[in-house]
């Protein structure tokens, strides 16, 4: 039986810095290894930011929280994974920057630490064949803002043992998360479903079918979404929507995946969504129309 | 606002006590033709070109049917009009307005202050089979169904899935079920047909769904069987 004492998580980009968030707060000893110093600066000032809003909410005390954040430390030294019970590996969605980190992690930690990863697109399997320890692995897809949403899609590799899935689900019930369990598909639910409705939406724009702002509305109000799907990906940026849409296209070959020419040509423009100003709409016009 | 009406019965989405259907007046220049045979009614009308604006409710067929189109230049004062329902679920407030290439903007513009005026919200589009949210939700719910099968997830796991993780306000699997999935078969095998794509295939369970109900109007005509028949 595992018993899980002390977090790692690798990785302090937006991912990683928000898992951080959910161990520590749930009590456990964390440690967040990042290659890069500034990394692991960043997100301790939106960390420390995030907790004391907390306190500002009343959401928790002032001790609580001093409390959480001398659990939570960070380091530049992977041997400091060493004391790790568990290791979530949140670094960039790429196969071999994951292989190479799980290799290493391989050689420091012990043999009982369950190494997980938080891939939105890549296989569960063929991370953890080259993990050097594929039985002891298993996918935990937290949701962005991972120190927010609640639902973590966990699944077992084609090797993964019954044992190992069954201590991690028990630890994301531990950290307060809510787990489901998938496939080891392409895009677990999530994302195997939104990506291609996203990619449909855009094709209707593309082919004049309706404009943006007239999708959206049909969207969320015959159907109660939260957002339509052209400023969700305004949102989430068209670059990140490409990448994304481009490895489950590669590896389902299904052509609703595939981002449609649009999204590249966007792209090319500088069209990103908010955050340069354009994309399926225009922000510079609304901040001047508020402003 | 006024407008005329023509109710030809039987609505797919509007009752007859809706405000739209109950406040025609008797002489305006907007007519508004409602009914599963609007489309009929208009092309009977012996002088359309009266109207500024005349809005025909649509099935699932485009408006093209009823006008007639001609090197995409097509269009006018004659736009058509669909309020959205799914299979047996109260008509949500969302019409889909359609419009034509050279459809009358002015015409455009009063269609959906009528609508709008009538507490209804108006997403405009091009006449394209399935409009906007058939052609989006369609591939979806196909997605969802098949993968049911598939064994992703349990129906469960996939509601709740895509309710926590996207906020939806229901998951597609209890949807379809409370909705009535043989109505998204019959949505969906039309799309099919009219675009050959496979995400518009209906699902297995959609299609099962469907050939039950065909079971049970069967029954229903036939009575209850008599003893001896084989
Ligand atoms: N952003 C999302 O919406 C989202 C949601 C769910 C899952 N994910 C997944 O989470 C993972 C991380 O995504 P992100 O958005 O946080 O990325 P990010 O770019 O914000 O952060 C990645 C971090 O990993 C670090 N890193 C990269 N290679 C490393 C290495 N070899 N050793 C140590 N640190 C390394 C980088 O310095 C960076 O700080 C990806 O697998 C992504 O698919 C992302």
């Amino acid at each position: 039986m595992h018993s899980i004492k002390t977090v790692g998580v690798a990785g302090s980009g937006t991912m990683g810095a928000g898992i951080a968030i959910v161990a520590a707060r749930a009590g456990y000893k964390t440690i967040v290894f990042d290659r890069d110093q500034s990394a692991l600066d960043r997100a301790r000032q939106q960390t420390q930011g995030f907790f004391a809003k907390s306190v500002e909410r009343k959401k928790l005390t002032q001790e609580k929280v001093d409390s959480i954040l001398n659990g939570l430390t960070s380091t530049t030294r992977l041997e400091d994974m060493a004391q790790c019970d568990i290791v979530i590996e949140a670094v960039f969605e790429n196969l071999k920057v994951k292989h190479d980190i799980f290799a290493q992690l391989n050689l420091v930690c012990p043999p009982q630490t369950l190494f997980a990863s938080n891939t939105s697109t890549l296989s569960i399997t063929e991370i953890a064949a080259g993990s050097g320890r594929d039985e002891n692995f298993v996918g935990m897809h937290f949701c962005l803002p991972a120190q927010l949403m609640k639902l973590v899609e966990m699944s077992p590799g084609l090797r993964t043992r019954t044992e190992t899935f069954d201590a991690a689900w028990e630890f994301c019930l531990a950290l307060g998360q809510i787990p489901v369990k998938t496939k080891d598909n392409p895009g677990f639910i999530l994302n195997y479903f939104l990506v291609p409705f996203n990619n449909d939406a855009i094709r209707l724009v593309e082919a004049g079918v309706a404009e943006p702002a007239d999708i959206d509305r049909a969207i969320k109000s015959a159907l109660g979404y939260p957002m339509g799907p052209l400023e969700l990906l305004d949102l989430v940026g068209l670059d990140t929507h490409w990448l994304v849409a481009e490895a489950l296209y590669s590896s389902t070959h299904e052509p609703r995946a595939a981002a449609p020419a649009l999204v590249k040509r966007m792209i090319a423009a500088g069209q990103l969504g908010r955050k340069t100003g354009q994309g399926f709409y225009s922000y510079k016009t609304n901040a001047m129309f508020g402003g | 606002m006024q407008y005329e009406i023509i109710n030809t019965g039987g609505s797919p989405a509007f009752e007859d006590s809706h405000a739209l259907l109950t406040q025609g007046q008797a002489k305006a220049s907007t007519l508004v033709i409602v009914g599963n045979q609007a489309g009929l009614a208009f092309r009977q009308l012996s002088q359309p070109q009266r109207y500024t604006l005349i809005l025909i409710e649509l099935g699932l067929e485009c408006l093209g049917t009823h006008t007639g189109e001609s090197r995409g230049q097509e269009g006018s004062q004659i736009l058509g009009f669909s309020r959205f329902r799914l299979g047996e679920a109260p008509s949500t407030n969302l019409v889909e307005l359609v419009r034509q290439p050279q459809s009358v903007e002015s015409a455009i513009l009063t269609a959906k202050a009528l609508l709008e005026a009538k507490g209804l919200q108006v997403s405009v589009c091009a006449d394209f089979a399935g409009r906007i949210l058939n052609r989006l939700i369609r591939p979806y719910y196909n997605g969802a169904l098949t993968r049911l099968d598939e064994g992703l997830a349990s129906a469960d796991d996939l509601d709740m899935t895509l309710k926590l993780g996207l906020g939806y306000p229901e998951g597609p699997i209890t949807l379809l079920e409370r909705t009535g999935l043989q109505h998204h078969f019959k949505a969906t095998q039309a799309l099919f047909e009219a675009y050959g794509q496979s995400a518009y295939a209906p699902a297995r369970r959609a299609r099962v769904a469907y050939e039950r109900a065909q079971f049970a109007s069967l029954s229903a005509s036939e009575g209850p069987p008599k003893k001896g028949q084989s």
